[in-house]
């Protein structure tokens, strides 16, 4: 790898990491590397400073808090998708977890890296907006919470302010009742997702009572399926099931790369919730 | 996709274990595991880029944005003056000694070879093209500093397409036009073969562009003493290489040695004599140090030379009973901007390959070579074998289609039989031996065929929406490049000989010397069972030296499966040699005729009586030269050359079954079977090694690579990110077996196996592919068939074609 010259700041608090962050506009935080360290590489960015958060106490581990589960920033995927706590409360982040790249990849990058990153074609962000997760940023001024629908700005954009850190995110449990799925499609077993789609739903009597459907790479930002979502309540599982979906592709804006039109992208986003839905809901 | 069952992985190390146990006597045909890989696989290698030199420097290339512009301004002062910089280059600064980069294959008497400065001067061809560079004590510095060069292009248009290219008001990629060269080559009567035909199949197909991606990125390391020149490559070619450095450069031969370290895969992308092998040599010789240069990924996927790249008009003409008549083959091929080491060669490679193995009146081969402002072609695994194999085997499979029998029938009614080898094909190539009905009963044994059928019609019945599709390839290929007479016929630069030589050392140890250039294909644990069986000595007492122009100070290097059917068929010759050496001493020193002793487990042995010399107590004798008889020198050692009279025609049958999710498009493989019949093989680890990363390649061609430029000349597909390559979760576990008729053509009877399974698998799986959609009207999907091409396809839409 062959950057363009920076400084390096390994913090030692989080108050020297947030301060050097408020201090210097182009200075940015460095947690796993593995989406930071590519655009390094090809010089598509030019940071001063990275402020390397891997040493900070705190900012790591899974912690079960009640009502919901806190996931530490600099968790990386694979303490993610093998926690206990997170399998049993938020299996959906866990499943999702694990389609991420392969695993040296997983044993870098981090939880709270790739929802900073705000990558829509990351797996990750739909997840925590179709759960509505909690981001906790953190900044020389104290503590702030944002809602996950509020966090995903545009494109590689967050609600980050300069100097904020992610320290962690809440993921609300839902309780009993829940089935979840996360359907991803993707070429190769190390590739991004083409279109993904996070299910979580809620089943009673054998027809849906609530559904949460997340868009992965459907847009600028992840995506909810909102349509879909009202469409399904009160919904027997099975083939009723179909129609709901065709609502899937509603206001999202697909990109057109080298791996899909947009129009295959909302054809597949009808054909993948339905799956994901079916395999949440437990159909046969 | 599921990670790698780390079980089940070492289970089949153990299994490899077991099978390396000693089977016989003799070490031809044994399993062995490869001397090379416990040095490889704990780090002590010797890639380019870990080579020291003392003061040593690093190169960066400037490489050009623009896929077409006239260069008319280069300042690299900012860049001198950067801390750690000790020289910056434009192309004008090579201009009067940079010479040309040579292409070797002038395939006719039409051919332009433009002018190929290994910096551009005046004018840019293609996006990578090297304009200006940087000599720095890092490179960091060096990357530091090629921001500072500051170039200016005035803007000319690309050329891309390859149609547009040979019309009248094109742009120009060269002065001279953009028709590179044009050829023709019939045999038979076309005409009548086409007249009247029953069944005329014309088909189009796409042989899209490939990045061979070599697992060790280039590297050159060049140094000087300021007399003598020594170059450190990662190539395929160290010997060719430095005879094309020489000419190019003028730095005499005799004071040029070129060196392949370790070198990790090449695939035919380090087949290639390239700018920055005779730029780092200019370098070292203007600045009096070592310069190396490594490139990165992207710059290797821009600059790399690239493979296939081949629109293919495909005209076939059958009886009612499917049996051929004739065969119309017109091809485009995609030069790129220049010709180099054999650019024009590779669709050549294939002239003589797409009547295949089968029978027929005529035949036509048409080939127009075009100038575009991407990067050049060259060969790539298989190099022209896999695109005829691609079009032959796709086009036996509409055969079918039109008549409504099974693919592997509309085969049978046209192959050549077993009884009839060797057999002249209608392209005039004479196949030595092969039995194409043992290897397809075989593989349809092996696949489960009529189960498989059955569960096809079954699914087609349900109307499933993941339908079953089953591909076919009986597929043969050329090996053994090549006969020195036939390359002389078809205009190439250089003979196909190889050589090889057997030192005796005086403790009764060996070396091997060979002109082969391996780089990942284990030629040191071949060649040492081949010369312990020869000699009769242990495995363990072989070293085999290659790679360094002055160790194995002749040789022709290692492409087109030929390393073994040659080179290894020259080690045998010279283990011969030494043999008869030993035999006239051992005859001396036992005080007997030579034709009374009897050559057994390494020692001569007087027939009827005890007596006897072991080789290495001869080689002892032979050092010593106390007592040698009249007219036989010192040491036992031998050269021997060896240049074969034909190629060789490994063949096989593959058969893959693929799920197609119709609704989504995803393609899976289910199952797939591989009965390649190699002729006999030396090593089945390494012939299993081969065939598996051979069908991994070909299937990635089927499904997912593709160089992809946009309208102005720039390459999308510059990172693995873009230009998916697979992995071992993205391919199932293949079944592989073989049938063995040995090659007539060669003393230890092989065929070769490097490319077999490339040139077998891609059709086996678009055939498969497309039978799956058959009954929906399907008749082609585009390579690589992604998800989005398959759908459309089923859609109706572009991507796909419908009947
Ligand atoms: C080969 C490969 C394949 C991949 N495939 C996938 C995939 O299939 N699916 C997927 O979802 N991801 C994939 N990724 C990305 C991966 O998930 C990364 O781990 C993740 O996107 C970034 O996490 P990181 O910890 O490495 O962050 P870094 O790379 O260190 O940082 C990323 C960005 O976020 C900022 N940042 C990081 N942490 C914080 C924080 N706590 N507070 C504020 N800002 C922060 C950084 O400043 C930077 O701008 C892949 C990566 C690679 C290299």
């Amino acid at each position: 790898m062959i950057p363009a010259r920076f400084d390096y700041l390994r913090a030692g608090s989080l108050e020297e990491a947030c301060q050097a962050l408020a201090s210097d506009e182009d200075a940015k935080v460095l947690a796993g590397g593995q989406s930071l360290l590519p655009l390094l590489r090809l010089r598509l960015s030019y940071p001063t400073t990275l402020v390397d958060i891997g040493r900070l106490p705190g900012l790591s581990g899974v912690e079960d808090r009640g009502d919901h589960v806190h996931i530490g920033a600099m968790t990386t995927h694979d303490e993610v998708m093998r926690s206990p706590v997170v399998t049993a409360a938020c299996p959906l982040v866990a499943m999702a977890t694990a389609t991420v790249a392969d695993p040296a990849v997983r044993h870098r990058g981090t939880f709270g890296g790739s929802l900073a990153h705000g990558d829509p074609a990351g797996d990750l962000p739909a997840v925590v907006l179709a759960l509505d997760g909690v981001f906790v940023a953190r900044s020389a001024r104290g503590e702030r919470d944002i809602p996950a629908a509020e966090f995903f700005v545009d494109y590689l954009e967050s609600s980050l302010r300069p100097g904020e850190i992610l320290a962690g995110v809440r993921i609300p449990k839902l309780g009993e009742g829940w089935g979840y799925h996360y359907e991803k499609f993707h070429r190769t077993a190390q590739a991004w997702a083409i279109v993904g789609v996070a299910a979580a739903v809620k089943r009673s009597n054998g027809a849906i009572q609530e559904a949460r459907v997340g868009l992965t790479n459907m847009g600028s930002t992840p995506l909810r399926a909102r349509a879909v979502e009202a469409a399904l309540r009160g919904v027997e599982v099975g083939e009723q099931v179909r129609p709901a979906c065709e609502a899937a592709a509603e206001g999202t804006s697909p990109p057109a790369d080298l791996h899909a039109q947009p129009d295959y992208r909302r054809h597949l986003a009808k054909v993948l919730t339905y799956r994901a839905i079916g395999k949440a809901a437990g159909a046969p | 996709m599921t990670e790698l069952d780390a079980g089940l992985v070492g289970e089949q190390i153990a299994e490899s274990g077991q099978i390396a146990e000693p089977t016989g006597r003799g070490e031809i045909g044994r399993a062995r595991r490869r001397k090379e890989d416990a040095r490889l696989l704990t780090g002590h290698t010797r890639w380019t880029d870990n080579l020291q030199q003392p003061g040593m420097l690093q190169v960066m290339f400037l490489r050009s944005p623009m896929a077409h512009a006239r260069i008319t301004r280069v300042d690299v002062s900012a860049a001198r003056d950067l801390p750690g910089v000790l020289a910056a280059f434009s192309g004008q600064d090579f201009a009067d000694e940079q010479g040309s980069l040579p292409c070797a294959w002038p395939v006719s008497e039409d051919i332009v070879i433009p002018d190929h400065p290994p910096m551009a001067v005046s004018e840019v061809r293609y996006v990578g093209e090297a304009v200006a560079c940087v000599v720095a004590t890092d490179r960091y510095r060096a990357a530091d500093a090629l921001e500072a060069i500051e170039v200016d292009y005035e803007p000319l248009p690309a050329v891309m397409d390859m149609h547009d290219a040979l019309t009248p008001d094109s742009p120009k990629v060269h002065e001279s036009g953009n028709k590179a060269f044009s050829t023709t080559i019939t045999s038979g009567d076309v005409e009548a073969a086409f007249r009247d035909a029953p069944v005329v199949i014309d088909r189009t197909y796409i042989q899209q562009r490939l990045i061979p991606s070599a697992m060790e990125p280039r590297a050159v390391l060049a140094s000087t003493d300021g007399d003598t020149f020594t170059l450190w490559s990662s190539t395929q070619i160290p010997h060719v290489l430095r005879v094309m450095l020489a000419v190019t450069t003028g730095i005499p031969e005799h004071r040029l040695r070129v060196i392949a370290p370790d070198v990790g895969g090449g695939f035919g992308s380090k087949l290639q004599v390239t700018a920055e092998e005779v730029l780092c040599l200019l370098l070292t010789r203007r600045l009096g140090r070592p310069v190396k240069w490594s490139e990165s990924r992207t710059e290797g996927n821009l600059t790399v030379h690239h493979g296939r790249d081949q629109i293919q008009h495909i005209r076939l003409a059958a009886e009612a009973d499917g049996r051929i008549r004739g065969l119309r083959v017109e091809l485009l091929a995609d030069m790129g901007a220049y010709l180099m080491l054999v650019t024009p060669g590779v669709p050549m490679l294939g002239a003589s390959m797409f009547n295949a193995i089968y029978k027929m009146d005529a035949y036509e081969f048409a080939c127009t070579g075009v100038f575009t402002t991407k990067m050049p072609t060259d060969a790539y695994r298989g190099a022209g074998r896999p695109e005829a194999t691609y079009a032959i085997e796709r086009v036996m499979d509409e055969l079918a289609a039109e008549l409504g029998i099974d693919p592997l029938e509309a085969r049978r009614r046209n192959w050549i039989r077993h009884d009839e080898f060797p057999y002249t094909t209608i392209s005039g190539l004479t196949y030595d031996s092969g039995n194409y009905e043992a290897a397809t009963d075989r593989a349809m044994a092996l696949f489960g065929y009529d189960k498989l059928r059955a569960e096809q019609a079954d699914r087609r019945d349900r109307g499933d929406p993941v339908q079953l599709g089953i591909g076919v390839s009986t597929y043969t290929e050329m090996c053994g490049l090549a006969p020195s007479r036939l390359l002389g016929m078809a205009n190439y630069g250089a003979g196909g000989w190889e050589h090889g030589s057997v030192r005796m050392l005086p403790t009764g140890k060996v070396e091997v010397i060979t002109g082969t250039s391996p780089h990942g294909q284990g030629h040191v644990t071949s060649w040492s069972q081949i010369a312990a069986d020869a000699l009769g000595v242990p495995f363990d007492d072989i070293t085999v030296l290659h790679g360094d122009t002055a160790v194995a100070h002749k040789g022709m290097d290692t492409y087109g499966s030929r390393s073994l059917v040659i080179g290894g068929v020259a080690v045998l010759k010279a283990c011969e040699k030494v043999k008869d050496k030993a035999r006239k001493l051992a005859a001396h020193l036992l005080e007997c005729s030579p034709d009374d002793l009897e050559f057994e487990a390494g020692a001569f042995k007087v027939r009827g009586t005890g007596a006897s010399r072991t080789i290495q107590e001869l080689a002892f004798a032979a050092f010593t030269a106390h007592d040698l008889p009249e007219g036989v020198e010192a040491r036992l050692d031998s050269d021997a050359t060896f240049d074969p009279d034909n190629y060789s025609f490994p063949h096989g049958t593959h058969l893959c079954a693929v799920e197609v999710d119709t609704e989504t498009g995803m393609v899976k493989i289910r199952s797939y079977v591989a009965v390649d019949d190699v002729g006999k093989v030396v090593n089945p680890l390494i012939v299993e090694g081969q065939v598996h990363g051979g069908i991994a390649q070909g299937v990635a061609q089927a499904l997912f690579e593709e160089a992809v430029y946009d309208a102005d000349g720039n390459l999308l597909t510059a990172t693995m990110a873009d230009y998916l390559l697979p992995s071992a979760a993205d391919l199932p576990a293949f079944t592989t077996d073989r049938t063995e008729t040995p090659s007539t053509g060669n003393p230890l009877g092989v065929k070769g196996v490097g490319e077999a399974g490339t040139i077998a698998s891609t059709p086996a799986v678009v055939n498969a592919v497309v039978d799956a959609l058959r009954p929906r009207g399907v008749r082609d999907v585009q390579m690589p068939c992604t998800p989005e091409r398959v759908w459309r396809a089923v859609q109706g839409t572009r991507g796909g074609v419908r009947s």
